[in-house]
């Protein structure tokens, strides 16, 4: 049970439980909607960019526990973050729970989002992680749906 | 006329089920997965092939391929004689009046668009209606949908209950002159529930209402006979009982199919063919343009055979059995919901646990080596019926153990632990 004791860490198993931004945002700059057919993931993601910077961000939806842990974490990361900051950080976050490259050890901004770094030991479940950030990556670019399948 | 009931006292049945036996039959099942004995309970998906069924497969390939009904030369005729023996068992699998009745068909979607394109596109026309029911698979709502949209037709769907049964009366009171094509599904591949499609075709029939049969989940669990049914349309996949994938079959009975449309066009469909005007071929050929996947369905007869051989009442028995304890273990969990509790029900447990979600399910039991499906089941308004995202779905064939249920059951308590 290591590899599953990876994926789903203390940290992951409480931002499922008690997500954090989970709400609608009143009058957001910028939103769009995730769906993972495959496992019927489903999220929209609230953001209200002011001058080039995300002021607020927030989501809300049903999923698993990976997509719902990633998307939590993701508002907390990217909250006062400039776009071009968040952009890079999605950059990131997708090289490292695809293993493209060994952001766990290389220098970058992801702090603890480096804890996703176990979905890579579970290809199926990569998409989960990563539909919040597809997500919130459409929204800053005006796409109003996107799918990971 | 071979029925089920003979070919099992020809083979001999068995009086009580030897699984272990059953399972040498199953290469597959003798693996490993992330180092633990793979339970294989994703038999609603597809099922796993035996022995016997690969080496008919390999035979043919080394000693018989050719392509079919086109050559004099040796090769071809025994193809041909492989391939039409094959039409010759599902005749008798299913009890259909003639040969020519069984259309080859990749699966049953296949099938399914062959009578949405050949019946549907030809008879079915604006203000006419289609009854489908709540708990069919995309397979037997999609179709149906594009065919009322290019119709102006209406799709109307008879509901179901909370244990998931369809509402009979409810079914009556959507049958009217207009209804051109009820299109049902047999067992529920994400609910289990067996239909009462006799009784649903005899009703649709009092209004001259020919009927669809959606047999996945059925064929491979059950006798089936056409001609009792009285059902008029009947797919199912060879993927589904012990056949490779590219093989299933949609009966039809010969006076709707002689006056269908042709599904495709091509090859080995013809009689004739000028520029001006072609003429169809007869049935069955009419409905099978092009080089059928033939190995596959040759695959299929010998699935067929195993299955008459190992007796398909015996095998039902013994699914049926492993449905009650899986039931009974499972539902004593806490925190566990069975989706789908009717009274009749095909081996398939679909569940949910409070507050987990059914892929996080699916990757823990995937680390103990158990294979089911999290997800939709390809059934989205099941799941909106049920209010649920998603369910995993344990679905047993007859190679299934207790055993392997009491590891099903154990690792759910752990999926619940990691959770706590």
């Amino acid at each position: 049970m290591s590899e599953l004791s990876e994926l789903y860490q203390q940290v992951i198993l409480d931002h499922n439980k008690k997500p954090r931004n989970f709400h609608k945002l009143e009058s957001p700059s910028h939103t769009a909607e995730g769906y993972n057919p495959l496992c019927g993931d489903q999220l929209t993601v609230y953001l209200k960019v002011e001058d080039d910077q995300v002021k607020d961000v927030a989501f809300e939806g049903s999923g698993c526990a990976i997509s719902k842990a990633s998307a939590s974490m993701m508002t907390q990361a990217v909250k006062g973050k400039s776009r071009q900051d968040t952009e890079e950080l999605f950059k990131e976050f997708h090289s490292l729970v695809t293993g493209e490259s060994d952001e766990e050890n290389e220098e970058n901004h992801l702090g603890n989002l480096k804890i996703f770094a176990g979905v890579r030991d579970f290809p199926v479940r990569v998409k989960c992680a990563t539909l919040p950030w597809h997500t919130l990556h459409a929204a800053l670019n005006k796409k109003e749906i996107v799918s990971t399948e | 006329m071979l029925s089920t009931a003979d070919a099992i006292q020809a083979t001999g049945p068995v009086s009580t089920w030897d699984v272990e036996r059953i399972r040498g039959d199953f290469p597959v099942l003798h693996q490993k997965v992330n180092g633990k004995p793979l339970i294989y309970l994703d038999n609603g998906a597809s099922s796993q092939v035996p022995q016997v069924v690969i080496d008919r497969g390999i035979f043919y390939i080394e000693q018989e391929h050719s392509n079919i009904h086109r050559g004099v030369h040796y090769l071809s005729q025994r193809a041909t004689t492989a391939y039409e023996g094959a039409r010759e068992k599902v005749k008798r699998f299913i009890n259909a009046r003639e040969s020519r009745e069984c259309i080859f068909v990749r699966g049953t979607t296949e099938g399914i668009n062959l009578v949405m394109h050949g019946y549907g596109r030809k008879f079915i026309g604006e203000g006419d209606e289609v009854i489908i029911s709540a708990m069919e698979h995309h397979a037997n709502i999609v179709p149906w949908q594009m065919l009322c949209e290019e119709k102006r037709a209406r799709l109307r769907v008879i509901p179901m209950n909370d244990a998931g049964e369809l509402i009979f009366d409810e079914y009556d009171a959507l049958l009217n002159t207009r209804t051109k094509l009820v299109a049902v599904t047999h067992v529920s591949n994400a609910l289990g529930t067996i239909n009462p499609i006799k009784e649903m075709i005899a009703q649709a029939h009092k209004y001259g209402v020919p009927v669809l049969i959606d047999g996945a989940q059925s064929a491979p669990h059950m006798p089936v006979d056409v001609q009792d049914l009285d059902c008029d349309f009947f797919a199912f996949s060879g993927h589904k009982m012990y056949a490779p994938t590219g093989s299933g079959i949609i009966y039809g009975k010969a006076e709707l199919l002689e006056k269908m449309n042709p599904f495709q066009g091509g090859g080995d469909m013809i009689k004739t063919v000028t520029f001006e005007k072609t003429t169809f071929a007869e049935l069955p050929n009419k409905m099978e343009a092009g080089t059928p996947a033939i190995a596959s369905q040759i695959g299929l007869g010998a699935a067929i055979d195993y299955l008459n051989t190992i007796g398909r009442e015996q095998a039902a028995a013994w699914e049926n059995e492993l449905l009650r304890y899986a039931t009974e273990r499972v539902s004593a969990i806490e925190g566990v919901r069975i989706i789908g509790t009717a009274k009749e029900k095909a081996s398939v447990l679909s569940f949910i646990i409070d507050g987990i979600h059914p892929h996080d399910i699916g990757t823990i039991l995937d680390q103990e080596g158990i294979a089911v499906r999290a997800g939709h089941h390809c059934a989205q308004p099941v799941m909106q019926r049920f209010n649920v995202p998603a369910t995993a779905r344990a679905s047993f064939a007859f190679y299934n153990t207790k055993e392997e249920i009491d590891v099903l059951a154990g690792t759910i308590e752990k999926v619940i632990e990691i959770f706590s």
